[in-house]
């Protein structure tokens, strides 16, 4: 038996999603306070848009018959598309609204998404085979892995160290640094608030094809309800690591992946259906100790 | 000015009146011009206002937005239906219910307010951890504990049913029983609003920082409302599985949690009459919607929406009020009347 690297992959694949769902939550987050719960629908919106609109059980592919070369830039693509858009005909527009109020049209955003992807497809989940050569095991140190949980281990790596590259190389990325720390003093610097807050969309977006590309490779369903869980778990991610903290999000992330591993692995069997209780008390209880997040960045704090 | 003092708190009580008197016109409109399948959207409609308004005494309140209620609406709907359903359903459906559970047989009057105590109860558990949380970690918690009780009640077969539904419960909630408990919601509500606590925390809400140096304890004002509101929010969920008679997790989850945060802030977080309001048009619009869907004669041709059509439509008017009136469509006015000349 080789458990624990089993466990150790397990934790590390799975906590790289969480990391990257999470990572789009806390980019707009920081540019303009943000909490988008439609997040989770971007996620919904670029797994269906790899199959052809119908009501069957079994997914014809549309997008998904593309070859991979393609189809990778193309999903991102769309995923950058939707969340540009939706800040164009939704966020703009409350842009000065208290965060209360922001949060809950993204609640009904997010849930016009879904319902408009239910309304074409219903909502039965569909079989969809992408890539599934990518879930042949493949062994490593003695533990039987899927190949997909090492490409998820490196390209959330690969995300992360570009975002990392991208903020603290480039001019848009001083730009939305500046505006995480202080958007109305950046605006009076220069900064262009429009610019750095559709930059900061389009990577959201792009990180939500992102997952979606994994998920649907992992599960080889696609499920309208898919966006939920994964957005309930990035926003707790974001919340613990410290809201606006983009490193706090990636490591909250992978905390959260690891705790429901180990959860999954550890509990005993009859208290195994309720580890996502186990989980979010966990949370709740991390809350508690440290209210601003693990890793809370200064410009957080509110001044009086 | 002691004269003018009293003059505001009779014109502040006429609110409730006014909106009880709304409530009980439209159930006569309803009962009166309507058929069977009106009156039950009518019983539904009544759910929702004392689900929403109990909702506020917590939300408007505080200004904390709740993820949470519908999970105290769960807790509310099952204890009701542990309490009434009979002792042989209960041991062939619900076999690991608790001895004193599993052979009670209460009258339904009383288990409703059992389940809006339990509701309460746990509001008191989880509100004092939660509530030491403030702004957005506040209402993710909320959220987090809404998943918790989601989490318990579909995978606890024995006591819950897990997925599978929960029949057989009676269906006595019809529109003037639950007319009855959204009344009493209304003044509850009103109630609490005017009351020293209710003051305090309205002052918190709108200036945390000045609230605390005038001495005001906000974490307590804030779980005396939250376990004011749950009391609401769980009878809400009795009279909810009474009126359905089918119990099922699923119906306690996102959805709700949606639709109601929905009715709040079309009406207006701000005010009970928004709260009241924004549960009265949202859901005439959602009944109006629904009939488009099965179909609307037009002279010859039948036009249909197609199904799920309504929720479209019911989020776009949501995103639409936020964007032209963040406030909501009372914009945090009351509705009353002036009493004595100024």
């Amino acid at each position: 038996m080789n458990a624990i690297p089993q466990l150790l992959f397990d934790a590390l694949s799975l906590g790289g999603i969480y990391a990257m769902a999470a990572l789009g939550i806390a980019l707009i987050f920081g540019v303009m306070k943000l909490v988008n719960f439609a997040h989770g629908e971007y996620i919904a919106f670029c797994v269906f848009a790899l199959i052809v609109p119908s009501t069957d059980a079994v997914a014809v592919m549309f997008l998904g018959k593309a070859p991979a070369i393609l189809l990778i830039p193309m999903l991102l693509l769309i995923g950058a598309v939707v969340a540009v858009a939706s800040e164009f005909f939704v966020f703009r527009h409350v842009r000065n609204a208290t965060p209360v109020a922001m949060m809950i049209s993204s609640f009904a955003l997010g849930f016009v998404i879904q319902n408009t992807l239910l309304l074409i497809y219903s909502s039965r989940p569909k079989a969809v085979s992408l890539w599934p050569e990518l879930n042949q095991p493949v062994s490593i140190i003695g533990a039987s892995i899927p190949l997909l949980q090492i490409i998820v281990i490196f390209t959330t790596l690969l995300v992360v160290v570009t975002l990392a590259l991208l903020l603290k190389r480039t001019r848009i990325g001083l730009e939305m640094r500046a505006a995480a720390e202080n958007f109305t003093m950046a605006r009076l610097l220069g900064v262009r608030a429009n610019v750095v807050i559709t930059g900061a969309f389009a990577l959201s977006g792009a990180l939500a094809a992102a997952v979606a590309l994994i998920m649907v490779t992992q599960t080889g369903v696609a499920d309208i309800r898919m966006g939920g869980q994964i957005m309930l778990v990035a926003f707790i991610a974001t919340v613990i690591g410290g809201l606006g903290s983009l490193p706090g999000a990636v490591a909250a992330g992978f905390l959260i992946g690891a705790a429901s591993v180990i959860l999954q692995g550890f509990l005993p069997l009859e208290a195994r259906p309720f580890r996502d209780a186990f989980l979010y008390t966990l949370v709740i209880v991390s809350l508690l100790l440290r209210p601003d997040g693990l890793f809370a960045p200064r410009s957080t704090k509110p001044r009086v | 000015m002691a004269q003018t003092h009293k003059q505001k708190r009779l014109s502040a009580w006429s609110t409730p009146v006014l909106l009880i008197a709304i409530l009980v016109v439209f159930t006569l409109l309803v009962t009166i011009l309507g058929d069977k399948s009106l009156a039950r959207m009518a019983a539904q409609t009544l759910i929702r206002v004392t689900f929403v308004v109990g909702l506020w005494i917590f939300v408007g309140n505080s200004g904390i937005v709740s993820f949470g209620h519908a999970g105290y609406m769960a807790i509310g709907a099952y204890c009701s239906a542990w309490l009434t359903l009979r002792p042989q359903m209960k041991g062939m459906f619900l076999p690991d219910l608790w001895p004193f559970l599993a052979t009670a047989e209460w009258h339904v009057l009383p288990a409703a307010v059992v389940s809006g105590l339990l509701a309460a109860f746990i509001a008191l558990i989880s509100g004092a951890a939660i509530l030491r949380l403030s702004g957005i970690a506040a209402s993710i918690a909320t959220f987090a504990f809404l998943a918790i009780v989601y989490t318990v009640y579909s995978s606890w077969e024995g006591v819950t049913g897990a997925t599978s539904s929960v029949v057989g419960l009676t269906r006595y909630a019809d529109q003037w029983v639950t007319l009855g408990w959204a009344s009493v919601t209304v003044l509850a509500a009103a109630w609490y609003a005017n009351s020293a606590s209710g003051l305090a925390l309205r002052a918190s809400r709108e200036d945390e920082v000045a609230a605390d140096a005038s001495g005001i304890n906000m974490y307590r004002h804030r779980l005396i409302s939250l376990v004011v509101s749950a009391f609401f929010t769980g009878v809400a969920g009795a009279l909810f599985g009474h009126s359905l008679g089918v119990l099922n997790p699923n119906s306690f989850y996102l959805g709700v949690t949606f639709i109601t945060l929905a009715m709040l802030v079309v009406g207006g977080i701000g005010s009970l009459t928004g709260a009241v309001m924004g549960v009265l048009i949202l859901s005439i619009i959602i009944e109006a919607l629904v009939r488009m869907e099965r179909g609307l004669e037009i002279g010859e041709a039948t036009y249909a929406l197609p199904t799920g059509a309504q929720e479209i439509i019911i989020g776009i008017i949501m995103i639409l009020v936020l964007i032209l009136r963040p406030a909501g469509l009372t914009g945090g006015r009351e509705l009353r009347l002036r009493i004595g000349g100024r």
